[in-house]
């Protein structure tokens, strides 16, 4: 009950300062709508999709997680300006649950990327995606986990840093390969046996395909309840540890 | 209100690929009396602030033991939260905040309902004269409004101690007069309140008792009144030609009050007391009797900086 009502204060919190800033708004929805308006075209000559539905259908969900990844590693920038400002501290000496104050502030990350990603599909079906609602849902709920646990360590990784000049670099090298390793701009399928080999490793490539699964309307695809099974379970792994650097954290 | 023995608190830290121990605080005992002002006096780096976060509960010591507000540290860290308060040195509050909703957000992090949280917000408010403010963002604030809208989210949830880390460091004298101001007043109101400083005036203007740290230990402790008087006595200087030094210094040399008598060159004398206050009077009476005329008489009490001197060996000016 406490543990529940500090996070909703935090994320309440969290959300209306998020608001306030209208120019993060902004950006947020501009992003993406450009990926969908510059990017997508390109993409059914390149695939040899018969249609440009068919295109949507794969790019699509390798675009929502990309926002999913990328949306929420870069979020521990914030929280290094709120440990600057005192703010952190400050709220670490009430006694407010630590694994809301870590919560509070990823369940703010989840739902503004769940925001883009209703945006982005609708745009899409302006041009001709056709998703059934419940697979759009599990799908949802892939991107709400693949959200809670990047923004999650990014939020832990900023605690130990402590320094935006050693989270960007940090962050950068590790989203760069986990991209090209899902098969996120491009399927997998066209890489070579070894490169496949490789992404095998790398959850968010199952985490693409049982999204892409769920967006081609083949629920029962095996990709599917794995992919769901990898990151939550990741993403369980990543709040407990982010939740403990927010209890022992030093300044 | 707080009791600490043998708090202790070493940290690890890098120098290249050697590994160092620092000990930042190496057994601090202290007993704070309730609606007391408790100074902790000391130079940057004498391991106060490391201090204060230990007993804030946002460190854990490394051995020792404390009680605050009846409630033990190392066991049960959670109810020490509830019944303090800790305003941090380097300021708490967001730039795009208001300080309205800083203060509501504060105090329900210490589960205050709703209604009640808002309520405690406009009190506040008013009581650190910040209502004109209140809705404006943080950023906008000036560095004395800033530090009392701090100060005010320290006590929202009428903690029985306050912690104050360098309460007006970086505040011009206007604004540090009026902080001392809002100090006193938290101890009109019961209020337990522990402060860190390194200015000596402000230890010895607005603190009750005071402990002085240095190096990671406590080197004195006391009223600084008392610990003043401890170390020296004090100390007057008596100006006078240097025909009549010598008949003067007869004179006052057999006095019971006078400790120690110096001769200045040039004329004059310097004269070891025990209370300058009830001495001038005498030295006066006396000097007047045997018609000699003096130019100047001057109480020079020790300082603070003086009992620093007296138990590290250096000046708290120089450190």
């Amino acid at each position: 009950m406490k543990f529940a009502r500090d996070t909703w204060l935090v994320f309440q919190r969290q959300t209306q300062l998020l608001l306030r800033n209208p120019v993060w708004v902004f950006v947020g929805v501009f992003q993406p709508v450009m990926y969908l308006l510059l990017f997508a075209p390109l993409l059914k000559p390149a695939l040899n999709a018969p249609t440009q539905a068919e295109a949507y259908k794969i790019f699509v969900p390798g675009l929502l997680v990309l926002l999913a990844i990328f949306g929420g590693l870069f979020q521990g920038f914030g929280l290094i300006a709120e440990l600057r400002a005192g703010v952190i501290e400050r709220s670490r000496v009430t006694p407010v649950s630590r694994l809301a104050l870590l919560l509070g502030r990823s369940m703010r990350d989840v739902v503004s990327l769940l925001a883009q990603a209703v945006i982005i599909t609708v745009l899409a079906l302006l041009f001709e995606l056709r998703v059934f609602i419940g697979d759009l849902l599990l799908a949802y709920l892939m991107l709400a986990l693949i959200a809670l646990m990047t923004s999650a360590v990014s939020y832990g990784v900023a605690l130990k840093v402590k320094s935006e000049d050693a989270l960007a670099p940090l962050m950068n090298t590790v989203a760069q390969p986990v991209l090209l390793l899902s098969g996120i701009l491009l399927p997998l399928t066209f890489a070579p046996g070894w490169l496949q080999g490789v992404a095998e490793w790398n959850p968010f490539s199952w985490a693409v395909d049982g999204t892409r699964a769920l967006f081609a309307g083949d629920l029962g695809n095996d990709k599917v309840w794995q992919g769901l099974s990898i990151i939550a379970v990741l993403a369980a792994a990543g709040v407990a540890w982010a939740a403990r650097q927010f209890a022992r954290s030093v300044r | 209100m707080i009791e600490t023995r043998g708090l202790r608190k070493s940290f690890r830290s890098r120098a290249g690929r050697q590994h160092k121990t620092v000990d930042a605080v190496r057994g601090v005992d202290l007993d704070v009396a309730e609606g007391e002002i408790f100074g902790f006096l000391g130079p940057n780096g004498a391991g106060k602030t490391t201090t204060l976060r230990m007993l804030a509960t946002l460190i854990a010591p490394d051995g020792g033991q404390a009680t605050i507000a009846g409630a033990d540290l190392l066991r049960d860290p959670a109810e020490v939260r509830r019944r303090i308060g800790y305003v941090a040195q380097g300021g708490s509050t967001w730039d795009d905040s208001t300080a309205r909703e800083e203060l509501v957000l504060h105090a329900r992090m210490y589960g205050i309902g709703k209604a009640d949280a808002r309520r405690r917000a406009e009190r506040a408010l008013a009581a650190f004269q910040l209502t004109e403010y209140a809705d404006r963002k943080c950023k906008t604030y000036s560095g004395g409004q800033r530090r009392r809208v701090e100060i005010a989210l320290g006590i929202i949830h009428d903690p029985r101690i306050v912690f104050l880390d360098e309460p007006t460091t970086g505040l011009d004298p206007q604004s540090r007069a009026h902080m001392w101001d809002e100090i006193r007043r938290l101890r009109a109101e019961g209020m337990t309140v522990f402060i860190t400083t390194h200015y000596l005036d402000e230890a010895d203007a607005l603190c009750d008792r005071i402990a002085i740290m240095d190096h990671g230990e406590v080197v004195a402790e006391g009223t600084p009144t008392g610990l003043k008087r401890e170390i020296s006595g004090e100390v007057l200087l008596v100006g006078l030609d240097v025909a009549t030094t010598g008949q003067a210094a007869q004179l006052l040399d057999t006095e019971p009050y006078v400790a120690k008598l110096e001769t200045v060159d040039g004329g004059g004398l310097r004269l070891t007391v025990d209370e300058g206050a009830t001495a001038i009077p005498q030295v006066l009476r006396r000097l007047d009797h045997a018609g000699l005329a003096l130019n100047s008489i001057e109480l020079h009490r020790p300082s603070l900086d003086d009992v620093f001197l007296t138990k590290t060996g250096r000046s708290l000016r120089e450190s």
